[in-house]
């Protein structure tokens, strides 16, 4: 465990005194979770959206409408906020606050390169886990406390669909620690880029490959997660005008609009880690074989290539969302106890067995 | 069909399309022997005509003049008629794709009519419709409440007696500048 | 009048008071048993301004109904003061997408009762538009269905195709969604030069639309679970209650007034199969919307071919009176089945007309239907149904 001085030593080749370091990771922090939001909300949701569907997009703000975002912001910011007259206030008001928190604190864990990490646990991908749950909490008390038939119906909907999908995510990512024998996701990327596919380290050994059942029940778990179609019911625009979010105006619906793709950009974060080989590129290609062998410009390079693969898994969640109609709250359901989670567990006894046997 | 409906026809019609009338007391009896004896399941739709010509002529009246005497008499239409109001449904046969039109009598001074929910369940609905818009009652109807109009709306709209409203409050601007057309009539019409 | 300055009496404060008191008892928010929700007026999932009122039991509806008349316009009233080429106008905006298609039952009333037939060019010329007005309505719907499921893409590949049979009904009619272009004894106008042959390419794009949309939409799994076997109708409840078009279709009745009510249309000029469904469910009636689309464009690719020459409109009187009569005429039109009962007394305009509008009856069986499904299904449901507002407000 590097301590922070040494951290901030070899990264920066400077000295900086606690607080800085501090300071230096609560920005780090928030760029790292706001870079992501704004970079799917505009190459995804604006344009990437628009093309699939026959038209151009935002083209007025900026060059290509890439100053949309700041547009955007600035129209919710100077909305007026309302506050229905039966809402319960504190919790109305802390709802979008707890999940946008709870992202935060998930993008935590998340290693950006050898020495680019926020903190680095032992059990990265248990507290990643039950922390992203936490977005539950808010979803439901944004529900209830609008004091709204249709926020109600869709907080409700929201609370059976996000607990049922916790499972397989869970499970799916059980396998992921039983090939890396590590819960920790610093360990979890190196044993992916320093592995080797029957031998040939080529590619390393990204999870992916061996675990794709996993990636795919992660990845449907994942779009549920984040309530994004095919299972969006919980925001049914169609039905619920905007479910849970349906009452919330100006800065605290921005809070909300905000923390939906900053957690997908957290979650695809986290998939590329868990998957993809996190910010590494296989170390044989440069003949590393331990973490503190690796150069020092990975710590600026690493964070690129995380971006590009959490685009990457950001472009199927987005893809798969503007494609598919939306499921039934009862279709949704029993496509995750009885289809998942059965999948997942054979996908755990299959990993035990090949880990074992091989 | 004569031979199923009996004697609860009054009178009938037929150019292009078959008119009946039946007797007002046989108007529910009529349509269930048309339903399930001649086969006539489908229920297209039930209203009503207000055959008395409309006082306020067609509103294009200047407000300046004393109004025109106008003929008020009642003269129905095909398949003949003696009161003021009929209530006319259109059922059809699926199979052979034979339709009619039943025509009925309402009585001038209590207007109510038996209602054929329970004969044909599409007309519920066409029922409140003809309800609030003629003023005609339906016995055993089970809601007949007002479907378009507001709750506290006075009056029967479709009625001839009932003015269109928006013709009172600004005189017809078509009033102006009416030079009678070699033709004969008056007012400045379109192809 | 009489009427607009009378003084409020008792009795009207009373109904006055007596319906807050309704409104109150469905909208209280305590309730026991069930929950009662108010979908609409405003809402993203109906067309338009229709208000269904649910009481729900956890997600599963026990009652619904619809509450209808936030358009009303009183057409029928409306009718009575205009003369028959006017009425034209009214008529145009009853079913708003499907624009050609409304003024034709009411012109072929007024024909009937005048014993005018239009020209055979005319009459070819009619059949042609109300199929392309039928496609353009019909093809919102099928990108609509998407949005309703939940799928967003979809309908910009309908919109996008759309615009090009809109800019063809533009073309010939000047107007793209209220063209009044029917008059009594035939057309307003011909046809402008090389509209033929931009029908044609059209046509070919829109059938391609019919694959992009059966690939996109009715092939997904989703769509399908979402839609078989809800909102089931089975035969008789359909007779009864009068649905009409697609819907009565997918319950298993085959009629088709193109075919079975023969009108100095051209519809028996060209060879089309009418569709029909076994089962009554959503499913079975967005599959058969679908089928009857590519039904009418091959009706347009064969009677765009055979126009015959002729003069565009019979001779009629510049000043239509049309002489004393009773005369009904539906057609099949895009929502279902569209008829006017056109009463006349030999004066300039009509003495009544009952305007007969398929989406009334296709939504009085709400009621029925709705009873046992889920929230969810109620869109669904709704959707397949395909209701417009001003054809149920009239």
């Amino acid at each position: 465990m590097i301590s922070a001085v040494q951290l901030s030593a070899e990264v920066l080749a400077v000295e900086v005194p606690y607080w800085g370091q501090s300071l230096l990771r609560v920005l780090g922090g928030i760029v790292a979770v706001l870079l992501p939001a704004g970079t799917i909300v505009y190459v995804f949701l604006f344009k990437m959206m628009s093309f699939m569907q026959s038209r151009l997009g935002p083209m007025e703000a900026g060059p290509y409408g890439s100053l949309q975002l700041v547009a955007e912001v600035g129209k919710w910011l100077q909305k007026e906020d309302i506050l229905p007259t039966r809402a319960d206030a504190r919790v109305f008001k802390m709802a979008p606050i707890v999940v946008l928190v709870s992202t935060f604190l998930l993008v935590a864990v998340v290693p950006f390169g050898p020495d680019a990490w926020f903190t680095n646990f032992e059990a990265g991908v248990f507290y990643a886990l039950a922390v992203s749950s936490l977005s539950v909490l808010g979803i439901l008390m944004a529900g209830w406390a609008s004091a709204n038939k249709y926020s109600l119906l869709g907080g409700l909907r929201a609370a059976g669909q996000l607990i049922a999908y916790e499972l397989p995510m869970v499970l799916a990512v059980i396998g992921v620690i039983i090939q890396a024998e590590t819960m920790n996701l610093q360990q979890i990327v190196l044993a992916q880029n320093t592995g080797s596919i029957f031998g040939f380290d080529g590619l390393g050994n990204p999870y992916v490959l061996t675990q794709f059942v996993g990636f795919i029940i992660f990845m449907i778990a994942v779009q549920a997660e984040l309530t994004q179609a095919p299972f969006d019911m919980p925001i049914a625009e169609s039905e619920l005008v905007s479910g849970y979010m349906t009452e919330y105006s100006g800065f605290r619906f921005l809070i909300f609009f905000i923390g939906e793709f900053a957690t997908a950009g957290v979650f695809a974060l986290i998939a590329s880690v868990l998957f993809l080989g996190g910010w590494g590129i296989p170390f044989a290609w440069f003949g590393w074989t331990d973490i503190d062998v690796v150069a020092n410009w990975m710590n600026l390079v690493g964070p690129v290539i995380m971006i590009t693969k959490m685009m990457l898994v950001a472009f199927i969640i987005m893809w798969v969302r503007f494609s598919y109609p939306r499921f039934r709250e009862d279709q949704l359901q029993r496509f995750a106890w009885k289809v998942l989670i059965p999948l997942s567990l054979a996908n755990i006894a299959a990993t035990s067995i090949f880990k074992v046997v091989m | 069909m004569k031979a199923a409906l009996g004697d609860r026809v009054v009178d009938s019609f037929h150019k292009d399309d078959l008119w009946l009338r039946v007797r007002t007391d046989a108007w529910k009896s009529s349509m269930r022997t048309l339903r399930d004896t001649l086969g006539f399941h489908y229920f297209s739709f039930l209203s009503a005509i207000d055959w008395m010509p409309s006082p306020y002529g067609r509103g294009e009246d200047d407000p300046t003049e004393p109004p025109p005497v106008r003929d008020t008499t009642i003269r129905p239409g095909y398949a003949g008629g003696d009161t003021r109001m009929q209530v006319f449904a259109r059922v059809g046969n699926p199979v052979s794709h034979v339709s009619v039109i039943v025509k009925v009598d309402v009585p001038d001074a209590q207007p109510t009519l038996d209602s054929i929910h329970d004969v044909y369940a599409g007309a519920n609905w066409h029922e409140r419709e003809t309800h609030e818009m003629f003023g005609i009652n339906f016995a055993g109807h089970p809601d007949l409440r007002n479907m378009y109009l507001p709750v506290d709306f006075e009056g029967h709209p479709l009625r001839k007696d009932y003015p269109l409203l928006a013709r009172m409050i600004k005189p017809w601007p078509g009033i102006v500048d009416v030079e009678p057309l070699p033709g004969g009539s008056e007012g400045g019409d379109d192809e | 009048m009489s009427i607009t300055d009378r003084v409020l009496g008792d009795r009207q404060r009373l109904a006055y008071i007596a319906s807050q008191a309704a409104d109150a008892r469905l909208n209280v928010e305590l309730e026991t048993e069930g929950m009662t929700l108010n979908i609409g007026p405003q809402h993203p999932a109906t067309h338009g301004t229709l208000r269904i009122i649910a009481r729900l039991d956890g997600e599963q509806v026990v009652w619904a109904e619809p509450s209808c008349g936030y358009m009303h316009r009183g057409y029928e009233k409306l009718a009575e003061v205009r003369t028959y080429p006017q009425v034209t106008t009214l008529v145009n905006r009853i079913d708003w997408l499907g624009s050609f298609a409304n003024e034709v039952p009411f012109i072929l009333a007024a024909e009937k009762l005048m014993d005018v037939e239009a020209p055979a060019r005319a009459q070819h010329i009619r059949t042609i538009l109300f199929e392309l007005s039928r496609i353009a309505n019909v093809s919102l719907f099928l990108g609509d269905l998407g949005v309703q499921m939940g799928a967003i893409t979809p309908v910009f590949f309908a919109f996008r195709d759309r615009e090009y049979v809109l800019n063809l009904i533009e073309g010939a009619t000047g107007g793209r969604f209220h063209p009044n272009f029917d008059r009594i004894g035939g057309l307003k106008d011909d046809l402008p030069k090389g509209w033929i042959a931009e029908t044609k390419a059209v046509m070919k794009k829109l059938r391609t639309f019919c694959d992009q949309i059966e690939d996109l939409l009715f092939g997904n799994e989703i769509f399908q679970s979402r839609t078989r076997g809800i909102g089931v109708i089975p035969r008789d409840v359909a007779l009864q209650y009068g649905l009409s078009g697609a819907n009565l279709r997918a319950s298993g009745v085959d009629w088709d007034l193109r075919r079975d009510h023969p009108l100095p249309m051209a519809w028996n000029k060209a060879d089309w199969k009418v569709w029909t469904h076994p089962d009554g469910d959503s499913f079975a009636r967005c599959w058969i919307r679908l089928q009857e689309t590519r039904e009418a464009t091959k009706i347009v690719d064969q009677l765009i071919d055979t126009i015959p020459s002729g003069p565009i409109m019979a001779k009629v009187p510049k000043i239509i009176k049309v002489p004393e009569g009773e005369a009904w005429v539906s057609t099949e039109n895009p929502l279902g089945e569209m008829g006017y009962y056109v009463v006349s007394r030999g004066e300039l305009g009509p003495f009544r007309v009952k305007i007969r509008s398929a989406s009334f009856n296709n939504i009085s069986i709400a009621p029925w239907v709705l009873r046992g499904v889920y929230v969810p299904d109620i869109v669904t449901v709704l959707a397949s149904l395909y209701f417009i507002l001003g054809d149920i407000d009239r």
